[in-house]
């Protein structure tokens, strides 16, 4: 990187590779004229001036990330809740709750998307959305149904709650909007909210994605994978991962009915998947009690792990702390993209419960476990984005903040076909489309080379075609109907074949089975 | 054990008061900023929507207008807001733009006025084809006591200049109070003297236009009825050197920052900007108008570029760029006679052959009344925004949309397909051609016949490095000067 002077210093800053957008981008072509050139380095200064800016800006940063360091013989993960809580400031301590709701567990959640809301769904249908660091509950619903998931929309004040058969919209008050009809048997619940978009999918084996701005189904996408047991979204791209019964992970956009990527992951079913805030790397249990880190750039698997039993539930914090739920148990990994862990970063034990969902407090060191018999909020110190950007998400908005920020992403809500595996393909050259700037001489060529193909092509060896009356008919037929007809015609088949096999035969002049076996014998075969 | 967790104060980021701003935190970290592109891509397209919406470009007309044609307005170079025009009825008026208030009208002459300027002084010179060029006094106080509604017919005549013909044009010097008066001869007048001191005439045809360099200020060009393109030194008292060109130039236009270049609007549909040093070449046409340029102004930043067409529109170029960026037009207003902008180069005054006097944005979407920084910040935003996007697709096309009349679309099209037959059977008659015998012309060359400087000796000086420097294209040129060696005299 060039010297820079002026209002930021001439200071190089160390961090400034964090803010890098496109390495390697903006290099000046060598064949360029002098006035392209000339325009590329002005680009590529400004490019460069601009990060050096922004990696200047972070000594402005007023908080500082959580830690738990351990002294001497100690070892992080053996602390435990009550101690951290002794140690840490009052704040903090006062808000590691731990709610007891032992009748209609055990519990999914949800933090909005600034944190400062949780909402909470027993599988006996109580619904509860709340404050929870002033401790204020802004509604309370009890169902009388099953409750599979609970999602936040854009901010607080609606919320969505797939039951036993349709998924619902509730607002702030647990006042029922919508009845989503379309949503049938849903079990897990994504909300982009840049794209204003609620994926759901469940049991059908369905993928469908409803804007919740305008209330239309933007595409519903048979899966074909079986019932999705797991899903989650990469915040990076908002790409959908669904996880299958059969170990599949595979990758989703609303623009296309194919899925974009299918990654083995395990054998068995996937019980949960997670995608780091980045979106480069993935999580994947599956209930082979397997725990692999996949590498989402170039799909490789980095790191194998194995869970005691299998886990039910996988969530990546901001900070890249990885959490994995299993039986009563909760275990933290640090740095688990980086290298192979030897040992977690901390545990946790909720004796004689299951814990059913696990996520992290947005811009909080907390972890929100709900499970069995009820909801609690673990410390778990350095796993929260210490610096939140206002204008972006903000946990200290007020409602006239809230109401703008509702407003001006509504304006800018990208359309949902957009989303691709890159983010930034918007504004690229495509230098894969090489029809799109061949030259009118090199189209013709092309065309006329097509054309020739199709000519060669024509010219066929003239194979006799397998297909038949009978071979149509039983497989116009459902495979696993059997019926009288079908039995004959099959008999027949076979029949055939064989006379077909002993012409053969003869026509070789080998000897026949039958004559092989003799008279008698050849009466049972 | 060492531990830290996140705790931060309330305190930092609500208001203690309810009318303290918000402490808005910042963190530049792109992973806080998903979809950092498509968001802005997103931003950039409703950006270009709202300008598209928000561009109303016509702001008014001035007071009543004229009652004949507008045949002439001149700027103020000295005050921001002023303007005199000049109609076919022989009335001239002086306006003050900002409030859209006529302050002084004259019935000036009893033929059509064909020029007028504002003196360095603040008086008005008006120039008429009944061989009269009149100075007036603005001044309220030089003739106070007359009726409001009556035209003024002799009071703040200051003094009368009679020529020996109906003079065509006349511009003033920028400081010296000198002019230059056009049509059978050019003439240069003292406006302390009552006859003209030189003239500067070379050839017998008569010029239309006139137009003194307002940076360079002892220079002017003129163009005549015989196609020709004459610059002239006022320091030397003679005319320079001399480009004949196809068509005939309806107006000149120094440009202010430039001083050695200026445009001219022709009848040929085009304006070309010259560099006087290299008169052999147009440095940049600005094509898109579908009939003849009647008037071209300059920008006072000497970016922009603003013509009127007999096509009934007004159209804005960037002067390094060939097509224009903004048409205006309206159902009412007629063959444009005069465009002009404003000295803040915000506006642009347009006089037309149906009497009216119209100011329009040059900025078609800019509002200029107090903006609050927030606003002001937001604007620069979504400008450099439209800047970076200016090539996606959709954007470029709603940017560049407009509604166009239908004649004038019609006419586009008719013009493009002449255009392309003209083009083939040029091509056409090259293949059918000895090979060689017709050369290709470079288009910036094309409307050019010949050039000629009076001095004899710079002539020659110029034909000798014209041998030196191109061959065969410029020898070409070179020859076709000597054919117009006959208007040197």
């Amino acid at each position: 990187m060039g010297k820079f002077t002026g209002k930021n210093g001439t200071q190089e800053r160390a961090n400034a590779s964090k803010y890098e957008r496109s390495k390697g981008q903006f290099k000046s072509n060598r064949g360029a004229s002098g006035k392209l050139k000339h325009g590329l380095k002005k680009i590529d200064n400004q490019y460069k001036e601009a990060i050096h800016s922004a990696a200047a800006t972070e000594m402005l940063l007023q908080e500082d990330a959580g830690f738990l360091e351990a002294e001497g013989m100690e070892k992080t993960y053996k602390f435990k809740q009550d101690e951290i809580k002794a140690a840490v400031d009052q704040t903090t301590s006062n808000k590691a709750f731990d709610l007891k709701l032992p009748e209609f567990g055990p519990y999914t959640l949800d933090y909005s998307r600034n944190g400062t809301h949780l909402l909470i769904g027993g599988m006996k249908g109580h619904i509860a959305s709340m404050d929870w660091r002033k401790g204020e509950l802004r509604a309370e619903l009890h169902l009388g149904e099953t409750v599979n998931a609970v999602k936040y929309l854009q901010n607080e004040q609606f919320f969505a709650v797939a039951q036993k058969k349709y998924t619902f919209i509730y607002d702030h008050e647990g006042t029922e909007v919508h009845r989503m009809k379309q949503h049938v048997e849903v079990k897990n619940m994504e909300f982009f909210p840049y794209h204003y978009l609620l994926a759901t999918s469940g049991n059908t084996g369905y993928l469908k994605y409803q804007d919740v701005s305008t209330g239309t189904l933007v595409n519903e996408i048979k899966t074909k994978l079986g019932p999705t047991q797991s899903m989650t979204q990469n915040p990076w791209n908002a790409i959908i991962h669904l996880g299958s019964s059969t170990g599949v992970v595979s990758l989703w956009s609303p623009a296309s009915n194919e899925a974009l990527v299918k990654i083995q992951s395990c054998r068995g079913p996937v019980k949960a998947v997670a995608c780091d805030r980045s979106g480069n790397y993935m999580a994947v249990a599956g209930a082979d009690k397997t725990l692999k880190i996949w590498d989402i750039r170039n799909y490789k698997e980095l790191f194998s792990y194995t869970t005691p039993t299998p886990a039910s539930d996988l969530t990546i914090s901001d900070n890249g702390l990885m959490s994995v739920s299993w039986g009563p148990h909760v275990t933290v990994w640090k740095d688990a993209f980086k290298t192979k862990q030897q040992s977690p970063y901390m545990n946790h034990l909720i004796p004689g419960s299951r814990i059913q969902k696990i996520r992290y407090v947005p811009f909080e060191d907390f972890l929100g476990v709900g499970h069995s018999t009820g909801v609690s909020n673990l410390i778990i110190p350095g796993s929260g984005e210490a610096n939140f950007d206002a204008l972006e998400v903000n946990p200290y908005e007020t409602a006239k903040m809230r109401q703008d920020s509702e407003v001006r992403t509504l304006l800018q809500k990208l359309p949902a076909d957009t989303i691709s595996l890159d983010p930034n393909y918007i504004g690229t050259v495509d230098k894969n489309a090489g029809q799109a700037r061949l030259s009118a001489k090199e189209l013709a060529e092309l065309k006329a080379k097509q054309q020739n193909n199709e000519k060669e092509a024509e010219i066929r060896p003239n194979v006799k075609g397998k297909n038949s009356a009978l071979r149509k008919y039983l497989r116009k037929k459902t495979q696993n109907v059997i019926d009288q007809r079908k039995m004959r015609l099959e008999a027949n088949l076979k029949k055939e074949k064989e006379l077909r096999q002993q012409k053969a035969k003869r026509d070789r002049g080998e000897p026949e089975e039958k004559e092989l076996l003799g008279p008698a014998l050849a009466r049972f075969k | 054990m060492k531990i830290k967790t996140i705790s931060r104060s309330s305190d930092n980021y609500v208001p203690v008061r309810n009318t303290q701003e918000s402490n808005l935190t910042r963190n530049l970290n792109p992973e806080l900023h998903p979809f950092e592109r498509a968001r802005e891509y997103t931003k950039a397209l409703t950006a270009t929507k709202l300008e598209r919406m928000f561009a109303k470009p016509f702001i008014g007309q001035l007071g009543q207008g004229h009652r004949d044609s507008i045949t002439s307005i001149a700027k103020n170079f000295h005050a921001i807001n002023k303007i005199a025009t000049g109609s076919a009825d022989g009335v001239i008026k002086y306006w003050d733009v900002s409030l859209s208030l006529e302050l002084a009208s004259f019935k000036a002459h009893y033929n059509r006025v064909t020029a007028t300027a504002v003196t360095p002084k603040g008086q008005l010179l008006s120039c008429s084809d009944d061989k009269t060029v009149k100075l007036w006094s603005v001044n309220v106080d030089d003739y106070e006591g007359g009726n409001d509604t009556e035209v003024n017919k002799s009071k703040g005549l200051l003094k009368t200049f009679y020529g020996d013909h109906a003079f065509r044009a006349m511009d003033h010097h920028y400081k010296d109070s000198i002019f230059v008066t056009a049509g059978a001869e050019v003439l240069l007048w003292d406006t302390e003297k009552s006859k003209h001191i030189s003239n500067l005439s070379w050839g017998p045809e008569n010029v239309n236009v006139v137009k003194f360099n307002k940076t360079e200020t002892s220079v002017f060009a003129s163009s005549g009825s015989d196609n020709a393109l004459i610059l002239y030194d006022i320091r030397t008292n003679s005319p320079i050197q001399k480009i004949i060109q196809t068509m005939r130039s309806n107006a000149i236009c120094w440009n202010p920052m430039e001083a050695y270049n200026f445009v001219v609007g022709n009848e040929d549909h085009n304006a070309y900007t010259y560099d006087m040093r290299y008169m052999n070449h147009a440095t940049n046409i600005l094509k898109d108008h579908v009939a003849a340029i009647m008037d071209v102004d300059y920008s006072p930043t000497g970016q922009e570029i603003v013509t009127g067409g007999y096509d009934k529109t007004i159209r804005i170029y960037n002067h390094k760029q060939g097509h224009s960026r903004d048409i205006y037009h309206t159902k009412r207003m007629q063959h444009l006679t005069q465009v002009k902008f404003s000295m803040d180069s915000k506006y642009i005054i347009s006089g037309s052959d149906d009497a009216n006097v119209r100011v329009w944005r040059t900025v078609s979407h800019e509002r200029a009344g107090v903006k609050s920084s927030k606003l002001k910040n937001k604007l620069e935003y979504d400008e450099a925004l439209k800047d970076r996007f200016k090539n996606m697709p959709e954007i470029k096309r709603i940017s560049r949309h407009r509604q166009v009349p239908i004649v004038i679309k019609k006419a586009q099209e008719i013009k493009r397909i002449e255009i392309q037959s003209l083009k083939r059977r040029e091509e056409n008659d090259r293949r059918h051609s000895k090979p060689g015998s017709k050369p290709y012309v470079s288009e910036r060359q094309k409307q050019i016949v010949g050039q000629v400087f009076k001095d004899e000796e710079r002539e020659n000086k110029g034909k000798g490095k014209g041998k030196k420097g191109k061959g065969s294209k410029k020898n070409e040129l070179q020859g076709k000067e000597s054919e117009f060696s006959g208007f040197d005299d």
